[in-house]
């Protein structure tokens, strides 16, 4: 297997960010880990972004993600963070498989609230399960890696961190050639005719499919993390305003590359952190401005302030 | 021998409007068929009707002999049955190149790849081909959107070309492109066609385009075939003078929307 100039890249980023985890302070690292963590999730929003259509519920498989690994620890007995993980995964594709042979039948706004619904139904059954603590949610804890049990803070922490890069480093190698390989690049073609991609005797519908199958499963995984560094998981992942964050992230990072919603999503943690603490009450106002700001003055997102692309050029 | 395209009684009804009026149309393979009318006589509701996007009201169609009544479009493509459109339809975020490579991949597969790169020297090496062979080579790396109307039409039919279809249907290949450009590209068209052996169906409004290239013409007239055979007999009949051709010269200006 050969790696492009990108791919490098982002090895090193990732392998300078485990070294700096080692050094930093606790909080940031929980700050980070929840960040690169979201955004996997805002990865799957940004893949179906660039089919044309804007999923406002990603925290459908985000709450999947998260709530299969709490619950495989707490009723399956699987303690394993990477089996848990990959089983969240798998009941978001499952998932993804059913509710997609759906919604592909939509477009716009029709595509976006039908995924919207599916989220809040979820929301709605979560809520009423006493079960799984309703409103409450319940706790994740216990779990292991390869049959060995991080103690609980720091050390667990600093093992989310680095699986959290480690899974991060392979998304973005896997969606980076994605977005260049055949369906990548079809599904861009389908945002942008799709007469004529069904003319070229292919199945816009079934491309739409395909991916958004893809996302559900990368999201997942991003709650699953989640799960996992905040040791908790409750019904607010599946609630709209999550979703809502997934898109604001996505614009502010912007499609440009694969690197993207990673930045927008720690730029996101960081200044919705500060806000918080420095200046209360307002954060929903900062929130606001960063948005009119991106869209007016950086409508390609954050990483157009990085790339030299010049317009027509595509990398 | 067998017809590559046939019709029997195909209808097509917009409410009030008849589009489609008992059409029995054959096309035996190797033929040039030349499609005339005047606007709104049917002639794209035909096209769209052959190519799976409308549903005839009634009828029946036959792809080498086998019915391909309301097959979906890529269905048809797939069978070998490729169009243009009256407005080229491309990818416009897209530039020139990477829109052939599009169409190269899906040619190869109906089912592109997750994985492997959709820019590959292969496949660049095999769209550089033929842009040259459409003689659009220097608009490698623009975007649709900065290239002019007769190259996007030619990129349109190279586009439907790469599959390697038996027949080929071209709406207007012509239509808002300078009368000096029209030859130019209708003789870039129909060499590539030639030299790919395929049938071809064209609508157009240039009667000179007409009688340059094909053996046989369908005039059209508020849904009707009112007459069908050589182009000489075609354009002297009078009934296709009056309606259809006028007096001459009666070339359509504009774009024709559809
Ligand atoms: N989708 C549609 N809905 C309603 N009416 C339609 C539709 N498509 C076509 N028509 C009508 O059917 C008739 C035939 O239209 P069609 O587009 O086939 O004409 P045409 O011969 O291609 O004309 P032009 O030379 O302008 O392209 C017209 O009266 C048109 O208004
Ligand atoms: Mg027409």
């Amino acid at each position: 297997m050969r790696f492009d100039k990108t791919e490098i890249s982002l090895a090193l980023v990732a392998i300078a960010c485990v070294l700096f985890g080692f050094i930093s302070p606790g909080w940031l690292i929980f700050l980070l880990t929840i960040a690169l963590a979201k955004a996997l999730v805002v990865q799957g929003v940004v893949m179906q972004m660039r089919s044309g259509l804007v999923s406002f519920g990603q925290g459908l498989f985000y709450c999947i993600g998260g709530y299969t690994v709490g619950m495989g620890g707490q009723f399956f007995g699987i303690h394993d963070a990477i089996a848990a993980l990959a089983l969240g995964m798998a009941v978001a594709i499952v998932v993804a498989m059913i509710l997609g042979l759906l919604l592909t039948r939509y477009r716009d706004i029709f595509f976006a609230m039908l995924s919207l619904a599916f989220s809040m139904i979820l929301f709605g059954i979560l809520v009423k399960s006493q079960g799984l603590g309703s409103t409450d949610g319940f706790n994740v804890h216990n779990w292991t890696l390869f049959g060995w049990a991080p103690e609980t803070g720091a050390d667990s922490q600093q093992t989310v961190f680095t699986m959290t890069i480690a899974a991060g480093l392979l998304i973005a190698i896997l969606i980076h050639r994605y977005t260049k390989a055949g369906i990548g690049v079809i599904c861009e073609a389908v945002r942008e005719n799709e007469v004529r991609v069904e003319y070229l005797g292919l199945s816009p519908r079934w491309l739409l499919y395909g991916n958004y199958v893809a996302a559900a499963a990368v999201s997942a995984l991003g709650g699953g993390l989640t799960a996992l560094a905040t040791g908790h998981v409750d019904p607010e992942m599946a609630y709209w305003t999550t979703s809502g964050e997934f898109i604001f992230i996505a614009l502010l990072g912007g499609l440009g590359h694969v690197a993207a919603p990673f930045i927008a999503a720690i730029v996101f943690s960081v200044v919705r952190t500060y806000s918080i603490e420095f200046v209360p009450n307002t954060w929903q106002m900062i929130l606001g401005f960063t948005l009119l700001g991106v869209i007016v003055f950086l409508p390609k997102g954050l990483w157009s302030l990085v790339s030299r692309e010049k317009s027509g050029e595509r990398t | 021998m067998t017809n590559i395209l046939e019709t029997r009684s195909l209808n097509k009804e917009f409410g009030a409007v008849i589009a489609a009026k008992d059409l029995n149309v054959q096309v035996a393979k190797g033929e040039v068929v030349g499609v005339i009318g005047s606007n709104g006589a049917g002639k794209t509701t035909f096209i769209n009707m052959v190519t799976g996007y409308l549903k005839p009201t009634r009828g029946e169609i036959l792809f080498n002999g086998k019915s391909i009544l309301g097959h979906s479009p890529r269905a048809i493509t797939r069978a070998g049955m490729a169009r243009s459109f009256q407005v080229a339809q491309l990818f416009p975020e897209m530039n020139v190149l990477d829109n052939l490579l599009v169409a190269l991949a899906a040619a190869e597969s109906p089912r592109p790849s997750f994985l492997s790169p959709l820019r590959s020297d292969a496949r660049i090496a095999r769209a550089e081909e033929i842009l040259a062979e459409f003689g659009v080579e220097h608009y490698r790396d623009s975007l649709v959107t900065a290239v002019p109307q007769g190259a996007r039409k030619l990129v349109d039919i190279a586009m439907a070309l790469i599959g390697n279809p038996q027949m080929l249907l071209l709406d207007e290949p012509t239509s808002g492109v300078s009368m000096d450009e029209k030859t130019g590209l209708m003789d870039t068209v129909m060499n590539a066609v030639r030299q790919h052996g395929v049938t071809v169906l064209f609508v157009e409004h240039d009667m000179d385009v007409v009688e340059r290239y094909v053996s046989r013409v369908l005039a059209f007239y508020s849904g009707e075939i009112i007459a069908d055979g050589k182009p000489a007999a075609v354009l002297a009949d009078e009934q296709v003078r009056d309606l259809v051709t006028g007096h001459r010269p009666t070339q359509k200006k504009g774009n024709g929307a559809s």
